[in-house]
């Protein structure tokens, strides 16, 4: 029994020494904690990285969701969180702090196909609704074919796959559906996940494209980060200025050029851009206006603003491209900046 | 202190503690249910309308409920003839034999395969086989997740019956031979009702197994959220919808999703209860 006693000691001893060591190294450089969105993870891996090379501070992200980066956001456990879908007013009064949001990138949700034999797949919004809502549920459906002129569409079913998993990209894919369909915004309506009328589910993207690749004749839609990385036959979408549009970078950042509001809450979908590829979105990071809660030193608030600054910055900014987000355009930039400026710590500006 | 003591204090409090740790989990599966069930009532059981669409919330859990039973019992069915058949070879016909060896080392190895393994051959073997078969044109469903859960269930229920077989005295199947009984008249009348209560145990605890397994089943069962029209259409269970929902839930879903969570729990419970009985009143 006194030897378990002394052990236990010893143990507790040796856990508190280390404490006070690492206690005395932190006053340089801080490290952050942050946790959300899974959608940008491979954007916000890359980049948390290099910022640690850089300035010898490491960010922990944890790829935990949306809801969950908000959650912890709003338990005050993580230095700031992330979200693919902005905080709703509501939302936003029932945290315990300010909030504010900057976007970081943009993405966009892909309609990836498997029809044996078919290469290009032009898809109206119409199109699109009867076939999630299920009115459409054979390829060679005529309503198809007078859209696809030359495409030998076959007689074969129609499986769409949609994600089982609440997500981020069924978001912007409901909230595309909800401003082009009347039926979809009454029926389904938007949200992470949904009521589906037809079609099975498949967790995350990497399920829904493997299940895509797997089933002939289904259709889907996917994270473009993932798809992209993929050979996957993707649809082109209809957008609002009538133009089919294939996902590309390019066309997904022509999304972001309209007006964008000063606090930055704004779903991109369905941009008048003519070039715009019409199902993008922005990511954001979220955190408290004063950074001083939960005990947080004034040199731990100091070091999230910079890493903030620094993920809208040009260096950030062009890591993006490299694992297939399309970075935010100069106006959104200028407006993340805005918002980092007006971040306090106990009442004082931080700068 | 004597090392009595010491071994008794250790004991008991490795014991409290998993009482502790058991009750803190009823605890917090009631708690964290309890708005799901202020808002829906029984309705929560019964209704098979899951909508968490923000606006028009609202959450049955019948559809999960009945593919959970469904596919679990199917899976039992499916598994029962060749399990059983599987326990008698081993543990009467070819008792002790190499053969009986071998084969009783790979049903353990079957076992010991962790689920996701299963989920993936389902996926990439399986679920092909069953569109070859022409059971549905993609192949997912409530069906094929039954298959893959009788297989993954075989072991349980064959290695305990197997070994409550061969438990029975050989003085009793000895007797009935010189009383001129054939081999399958043994069987039928000394081995069969000396280890049923046995061979039944064997079945509940692969039901039970049936029940709460997540990975494989969320991989092949479609993971639609309505009540599953026929045997080969799509459908969801308990624990493959918690396990896909849980990371983005908050508020009234989070509520929901525990609930589905203290359902399966008490539907666990039941089934082990049930069987229980079932042993005791057969002995």
């Amino acid at each position: 029994m006194k030897k378990l006693l002394t052990l236990v000691l010893a143990v507790a001893l040796l856990s508190s020494c280390s404490n006070s060591s690492k206690k005395s190294t932190e006053s340089k450089s801080v490290d952050l904690t942050a946790a959300g969105a899974t959608f940008p993870l491979p954007f916000y891996n890359m980049v948390f990285k290099k910022y640690g090379e850089e300035n010898g501070s490491t960010v922990t992200y944890g790829g935990i969701g949306s809801g969950g980066g908000i959650r912890s956001l709003s338990d005050q456990v993580v230095d700031f969180g992330a979200t693919d879908g902005y905080l709703s007013d509501d939302k936003l009064k029932d945290m315990p702090g300010e909030v504010l949001h900057i976007p970081t990138c943009i993405g966009a949700v892909v309609i990836a196909y498997n029809i044996p034999g078919v290469e290009s797949l032009k898809l109206t919004n119409e199109l699109l609704e009867k076939i999630f809502m299920g009115d459409i549920t054979k390829w060679n459906d005529a309503a198809i074919k007078a859209n696809n002129e030359g495409a030998n569409l076959p007689d074969m079913d129609i499986t769409v796959v949609h994600r089982s998993d609440g997500s981020g990209t069924t978001q912007i894919f409901s909230d595309f559906m909800t401003k082009i369909s009347e039926k979809w915004a009454n029926q389904i309506g938007v949200g992470k996940s949904l009521n589906w009328p037809v079609g099975m589910g498949a967790k995350g993207n990497p399920g829904v494209a493997g299940t895509i690749s797997q089933t002939e004749g289904s259709i889907g839609y996917i994270g473009s980060e993932f798809a992209f990385a993929q050979k996957i036959a993707m649809a082109e979408v209809q957008n609002a200025a009538g133009n089919y549009v294939l996902p590309t970078i390019e066309t997904i950042s022509a999304a972001a050029q309209g007006e964008i509001p000063a606090d930055t809450r704004i779903m991109l979908t369905n941009s008048a851009d003519p070039a715009a590829y019409p199902i993008s979105g922005f990511t954001w990071l979220i955190f408290y206006k004063d950074q001083a809660y939960n005990n947080r030193s004034e040199a731990q608030a100091k070091q999230t603003v910079d890493l903030l600054k620094w993920m809208v910055s040009e260096k950030a900014q062009s890591e993006a491209p490299k694992v297939h987000y399309a970075p935010l355009p100069a106006a959104a930039v200028e407006k993340a900046k805005a918002i980092l400026s007006t971040v306090t710590y106990n009442g004082k500006a931080l700068q | 202190m004597n090392s009595d003591k010491i071994t008794k204090l250790v004991l008991s409090l490795g014991s409290f503690i998993l009482i502790i740790v058991a009750a803190g989990m009823v605890y917090s599966l009631v708690v964290g249910s309890i708005p799901a069930f202020k808002t829906f009532g029984f309705q929560f059981i019964f209704s098979n309308n899951w909508d968490p669409t923000s606006g028009k919330e609202n959450y049955g859990a019948l559809p999960f409920i009945a593919g959970t039973l469904i596919s679990s019992i199917l899976a039992l069915l499916i598994s029962l003839p060749l399990s059983f058949s599987t326990s008698l070879f081993l543990g009467e016909y070819f008792k002790g034999t190499r053969v009986a060896r071998i084969l009783s080392t790979l049903v353990d190895l079957l076992a010991g395969i962790p689920s996701i393994v299963y989920g993936l051959w389902g996926f990439y073997v399986l679920r092909p086989l069953m569109i070859e078969l022409g059971i549905g044109s993609q192949g997912f469903g409530v069906f094929t997740a039954s298959v893959i859960l009788a297989i993954m269930i075989i072991p349980y229920a064959t290695s305990l019956s197997n070994e409550i077989i061969s438990m029975v005295p050989n003085d009793l199947k000895e007797a009935a031979y010189s009383l001129g009984a054939t081999r399958l008249e043994v069987i039928q009348t000394v081995t069969i009702p000396n280890a049923h209560s046995g061979i039944i145990a064997g079945y509940i605890l692969s039901f039970g197994r049936a029940l709460g397994e997540t990975m494989a089943v969320t991989m092949l069962i479609g993971n639609s959220n309505k009540v599953p029209d026929s045997l080969f259409g799509t459908g969801n269970s308990m624990a493959s919808v918690i396990a896909n929902q849980f990371g983005e839930a908050d508020g009234l879903k989070l509520s929901a999703l525990i609930a589905i969570g203290l359902l399966l729990f008490v539907i666990t419970a039941l089934v082990n209860a049930l069987g229980k009985l079932i042993i005791k009143k057969m002995q």
